[in-house]
Order: structure tokens, then sequence, then C-alpha cells
């Protein structure tokens, strides 16, 4: 089986300052993978290095086109860069407003990436959004809203919904239960699980919150200082850390 | 079917001036198909702490752990978690599920992981919880709210909605009824029939003996070293 | 003639002008930055296309600048003066007399030919700015053709109001390449932009040029079960009871009456005059 996605030996600097170096990685089809690490540690970098967002120093970030096979998405042309990340690639930033048009209504919003690849048919586009705004448990009667009007919640699954509506193959995520209160957040995580199991997404999750990478992820990487330090199964890492890092990391969690 | 060789197990702390807790070593043991072995041992003697390794949640410091082909203590992440959707089952002690998940989805998950249809993962979820006396009313919550037993009850139904040809059994009989006891043990007894390897822990004696074709003391692989 | 160089602008500045003029037509559609000079009147006057219009005027030209349709308004008449002045060319009302016509929001109803040139005032020449404020990000879009966002706009018109409820400065797609503003003038107006004439829009305030060769393809963007619609009020002319040309709705008293009379002020007079007669054709001539 081809990886999804293989990730080569990823340096990014912020001048003399790592932002993350040496990350090495296979992601495969339905697989999800999280990236854990404090404030600061370079998973974020990462991401959108992955992401195309930046530009890694060196290495390749590999994907596996549906076109062309394997391609190298750093050397590719940004136009192709670009319509990856409007087909079979999804962000879903931390931060709803980021990632949606706060003064387009939520069907447009929705409708955004099917209009870029071509869809010219009002009454389609506008279907799959009311149908995709059921999938994240938002009312039908709620289409021509804006977002603003929104709740936080609601904000972060419009999000996912005008992301994974052109059925993109890689989702990245960024943080993206944080900020929520938990009971919301419960309801986004069943959600995601929900989705990445349905249309077999693959799926990059940063986050600081070691319960959500528990519920999502099956892998899982755990960052310090932009070096990957420890990486394996998501409950053999969490159960049974290896690195003094990780260790210190599952020890701090509060516990209700 | 599951074959340990030499397996040792020690826990470093690094952040607690890197003590090293040997916990097992030289764990050897095999279970063919349609065998059940049982683990005892007193309370700390690493029961848990072996079905743990077997299930690839513990990482072995050594040896080798083969289920179904595949060496635990050496697969890929991915490897692992094919094992553990299509050959090894666990039943563990505590039920984690998502919060908000109605509970026959919880049971029907290991049936669809698999890519069995829809109504036909429901419906052998639903007979199972019938088996098990989950009422009716609670299938369409989260289990999350349940009680301790029945928790536990939806635990192994789970664990049994698919026929793993491998499974780890931690203490399914414990603080059951009579009758869920019964019915937990028709259900061990017919995944045996059909050809599972079992290795279960049992501290209700009687299920011990009923089900176990014969018995693995975990004390002969505490770390001598120690002593 | 005044001391003023021929058409006010320096002959340096006008062969800038006429560089980014010509690359304008080269790429149909694609805005041409240029450095845009401080005009003798405000921005939103027509800044942008006095400039064009003094690059392009030869001394032999006749000039026609009309604002919203009409010759005898205070922008149209201030621009009208400021060439007779610093160019010192023949002006006319008369669309067909033209060789230059500057206008502000509209296209005659008069059929232009290939010996003329339309000069448009725009004000925004970045049809996607609305819906993305960042520069950097609209030209990496029109780099990479990614249009989808001017649909987005239809889109919200559609379920807000029904329709496509935009009515001028209508989007539309320039040879199958570039999405391009026409400028405000009204979507009547649109399907008469694939002409004969030189078609030049200048933006004073945002600095930019961009241009239509004659007989370019333009297209206005719509959907499939929303098909575009050149409208207009669904009246004649009141005056010369014309039943084709756009209109403009003027309210006569505070009781409720109002008459539709065309807003080009010259196909409407041209008609009184052959004999064409509407509502109130006869009380107000």
């Amino acid at each position: 089986m081809t990886p999804l996605l293989q990730v080569k030996n990823i340096k990014k600097f912020y001048g003399s300052r790592i932002g993350c170096t040496d990350v090495t990685f296979d992601l495969y089809p339905g697989e999800v993978m999280g990236i854990v690490g404090e404030s600061g540690s370079g998973k974020s970098t990462l991401l959108n290095s992955l992401a195309g967002h930046l530009a890694p120093d060196c290495g390749e970030v590999v994907f596996d086109t549906r076109a062309d096979g394997p391609v190298d998405t750093v050397t590719m042309s940004e136009a192709e860069r670009r319509m990856l990340s409007r087909t079979d690639w999804a962000f879903v930033h931390q931060h709803a407003r980021d990632g949606l048009r706060m003064s387009v209504s939520a069907g447009g919003n929705i409708g955004e990436r099917l209009m870029a690849v071509g869809d010219r048919h009002y009454g389609s586009i506008r279907e799959r959004a009311a149908d995709w705004l059921g999938r994240v448990e938002i009312s039908e009667n709620r289409i021509d809203d804006r977002p603003s009007a929104f709740s936080g919640g609601m904000q972060q699954r419009l999000q996912i919904a005008r992301n994974l509506v052109t059925g993109p193959r890689l989702v990245f995520m960024d943080e993206p239960t944080g900020g929520l209160d938990v009971s919301v957040q419960a309801r986004l995580l069943d959600l995601l699980r929900g989705l990445v199991r349905e249309m077999g997404l693959s799926a990059i999750i940063v986050t600081h919150d070691l319960a959500v990478v528990r519920l999502l992820a099956d892998r899982l990487m755990v960052m310090k200082d932009g070096r990957v330090v420890e990486t394996g199964l998501t409950d053999q890492v969490l159960d049974d850390p290896q690195h003094s890092y990780t260790q210190l990391l599952v020890s701090s969690v509060l516990q209700v | 079917m599951i074959e340990l060789n030499n397996v040792s197990k020690s826990f470093i702390l690094h952040n607690q001036g890197s003590a090293v807790i040997p916990v097992m070593q030289n764990a050897t043991l095999c279970v063919k198909p349609g065998e059940c072995v049982g683990l005892t041992g007193v309370s700390g003697a690493g029961k848990s702490t072996l079905m743990r390794v077997i299930y690839g949640n513990y990482l072995a410091a050594s040896g080798s752990v083969v289920v179904g082909g595949v060496d635990v203590a050496k697969a890929e992440p991915r490897e692992i978690l094919a094992l553990r959707r299509e050959t090894l089952g666990y039943v563990s002690q505590f039920l984690r599920v998502v919060p908000r998940v109605p509970t026959l989805d919880v049971v029907a998950e290991p049936l669809l992981a698999v890519g069995t249809p829809v109504g036909q993962a429901r419906d052998k979820a639903a007979s199972l919880l019938a088996q098990l006396n989950i009422p009716e009313p609670l299938w369409g919550l989260s289990p999350t709210t349940f009680s301790g037993g029945e928790q536990q009850r939806v635990n192994i139904a789970r664990g049994f909605a698919y026929d793993y040809p491998a499974m780890l059994l931690d203490e399914p009989t414990a603080s059951l009824d009579a009758q869920n006891r019964t019915t937990v043990l028709g259900l061990i007894d017919t995944a045996k029939a059909r050809g599972a390897a079992i290795i279960g822990i049992f501290h209700d004696e009687a299920a011990r003996e009923t089900v176990c074709d014969c018995f693995v003391d975990v004390s002969d692989f505490s770390p001598k070293a120690m002593a | 003639m005044s001391d003023y160089n021929f058409a006010y602008l320096d002959e340096q500045t006008k062969r800038m002008i006429r560089r980014s003029i010509l690359k304008g037509l080269a790429v149909p559609g694609y805005q041409v930055p240029f450095a845009s000079r401080e005009m003798p009147m405000p921005y939103g006057w027509g800044t942008g296309g006095v400039q064009v219009s003094a690059a392009t005027l030869t001394p032999d030209d006749t000039l026609k600048v009309i604002d919203q349709g009409a010759d005898d308004t205070t922008n149209a008449v201030s621009i009208r003066k400021f060439f007779e002045k610093t160019a010192g060319v023949d002006t006319t009302e008369e669309t067909a007399e033209a060789s230059v016509i500057q206008t502000r929001h509209r296209i005659p109803e008069a059929e232009l030919t290939e010996d003329q040139i339309l000069v448009y005032q725009v004000p925004i020449p970045e049809p996607l700015r609305f819906l993305e404020p960042r520069e950097t990000e609209t030209r990496k879009m029109h780099a990479l053709e990614e249009y989808g966002l001017m649909h987005v706009k239809l889109y919200e018109d559609i379920s807000q109001h029904g329709a496509i409820a935009t009515a001028y400065a209508y989007p539309v797609k320039v040879e199958g390449r570039y999405v391009m503003d026409p400028s405000p003038i009204p979507k009547f107006d649109n399907p008469k932009m694939e002409m004969a004439a030189i078609q030049l829009f200048g933006a004073g305030r945002e600095q930019r040029i961009y241009a239509l060769p004659p007989y370019t393809q333009v297209v206005s963007l719509d959907f499939e079960d929303y098909p575009f619609e050149a409208s207009k009020a669904d009246h004649p002319c009141d005056l010369c009871g014309a039943e084709d040309s756009y209109l403009d709705e003027v309210i006569l008293d505070d009781a409720g009456s109002r008459m539709f009379v065309c807003s080009d002020t010259d196909y409407c007079r041209s008609r009184c005059e052959a004999g064409h007669s509407g509502r109130l054709g006869e009380e107000a001539a």
C-alpha cells in the first residue's frame, strides 16, 4: 500500500531558531495522527509546513495525488498546490474565523469550494450545502445566516463542513477543539470521529489536549523543542510513555 | 495463535531519578485456537500488565509477542491497529468511549470497523445487549452515564460483537449477577467453540474452572533479581 | 491654445500611460498598474478616465463625455470643458460624431464602430475586492485563475434576494481568462461590451488600467439555473417611446407620479427629433 503522505526530513528555521527539524513519517490512508507537545514545541510550524502555508527550508512532503500518484508538494507549482488544498486537502483552523468568510452566509461558505472547482448550478450547490449543514448538526434553516450569528461550536462545525464538502482525503487540524467548552468539545469530537470513519479520511491533528488525541488519533507524535521525541500507537504512548518528556506530559494532566 | 517468548517489561521513570522498575521477566506462553488460558497470581503480580503487553498497549522491553503472525513488540502502529481491528479483541475493566455516542453504536463499532453493513452490525449489537440484559430504553443513550455494572456489560457486548480469532478478557465476570455471569460464560464457550484463542483473568474461581483449559501463574514471571 | 501641454499631461506621462494601455490591450482584462498622476479634480470624479483620455487624444479627435448616459451633467460638462481648454479638441454630444468617448457608468445606446474608443471611469477595478480585502491574495487569485469566490458573491445574491440582484458592476470573464469589473455600468450594458470599438478602463485612485480590444469575448458570470439577464425597467421611454434603451426613473412630484426616460440623452434627443414620441413626449417637448 502506498502511503497517502510521506514526510521526509522536514526542516523549518526562523533565522537561527529552530521551528521544527528532522521530521520524517508516513501517513497511510484512513490513519489519524496526533501531534502533541507544549506551546512552542514546533507542532504548528510543522503542520503549516506540511499544509503548504509555510515553505520548509528543506525536506519533502510527498502526497499520493489522484491523477499522478506520489508528488512532492513542496516543489510542485503554486497553482497545483493551491488546487490540492481546495480539493484533496482540508485545513481546520483553531479559530473558526480564520477558516471562514465571516461576511458570507453559511451556505456560501460551504459552497465556496464547490464553486472553486467549477460547480455552476445554484440548486445543486445549495442542496449540498444544506446536506452538509445537517451532517454537522446545524439546522438547515440557518443556511442563510452569517457565521457571525453562530456560537463558537457552531462556527467550528461550519468550518469543518466547508472543508469536507469536496470530499478531501487529508485533513490538517490545528487545535480543532481549542477554546470550546467541554460539552461542545465532546460533540465536535464525536462528529469528527464519525466523519473520519465514514469518509475514510486521513488526518493530522495538532493539539495539546491529550484526551482529544486519545479519542481521535490512531498514532501519536510527541514534539519538544522542534524535534520529534517519541512516536507510536496513541494508547501505547499515553499509557507507557518511553521518553522523559512524554512521561512528564502525561503525568502533568489534571484528573477530573 | 498467541505466542509469547521471553518477554520482559520494565518501567523507567525518567522524572523520578530514572528509577527502573522491572515488572516482568522471561514471560513465555502459548495459546492455541479454541483454547482458553487463565492467568493467575496475586494482585500486583502483573496479570493485567501482561495483557496490555500482548495488546500492544505496553511496549515490551525484549522478547517477542506474536499474535496471528504479527510480532506486537516490533510491529508498526498501523500493523497493530489492523491486528486489533481484525484479529485481537480486548475486554478491559474500563469502558472508554466518546461521550454522546449511543450504546448501540458503541457495541456495533468493532463490526463497522471491519466493514460490516450498518444494519447487520446494529442487529448483532442489539441481540448482544438483549442477551446481557441492558434494558432497551438505554440503547440510544451514551454508556458514560450508566452504572458500573451496566458499563461493564456494554464493554463485554462490544468485545464479543465481532468474532475475533484471539481475545483478551480482563475480569469479564467481575461484579455480574448470576444470570449475566452465565451469559458471559456462554459467550466465552461459543468463542472457544468457533476456535478463538483466549487469555483471561478471572477472580471468580468457579468461572475460571468452567472455561479455562489451563492456567499460567504470572508470579513465575516476576523479576527474580529484585528479590 | 492655452499654456498647457496638449491634453494637460506632459509627454513622458502620456507615454507611460500609453505603455500601460498597450499592455492592457495585449492582455485583455488584466489590471495593469500605472503611475497615476494628481489631476485637477477630486478622486471619484474620473481622474483615471481623464488620464487615459489625455493619453489617447490626438488634435484631430472629437471628444464626447457622458455621465450616466447624459452629456449635460456636472461631471460630463466639466471634463468636456477641461479638454476643450487643455487640448483644444472638438467636442460633440452626438455618439456617432465622436472618436473618443469618455463615460461614467454607461455604454451609449447607439452601436459603436471600429474607429471609436470608449474610455471608462473606474472607481474600484478589483472585482474580488469586497470578498477578499488582501491585494496580494487577489493578485494571486487572478494569476492562478481562482475565481470561485466571484460565484460566492452571486450565490449570496440569489440566497438573499431569490435572484442575482447585482444590477451594476456585474462581473464578466474576458476571453475565458480574466474576471473583470466592467465599472459600475448597469448589467443591461454588459452584452454590448462585445463591440467593434476599443474599450479602455482607467482607475486613478487605484492606479490601474485595463482594456478590451475590439470584438473581445466578454461573458457575464452566472449559474446554469440562474442565467444572466440584461435587465431594465419594464417601460418604454416616456419622452421618445424607445423600448430598447436603458431608462432612468424620475420622480415628478410628491404625489407618486414618475416618469421613465432614456438615460442616454443623445439617443433620446435624436429619436424625438426623428418624430418618435412617448407617453409624455408632447407636453415635455
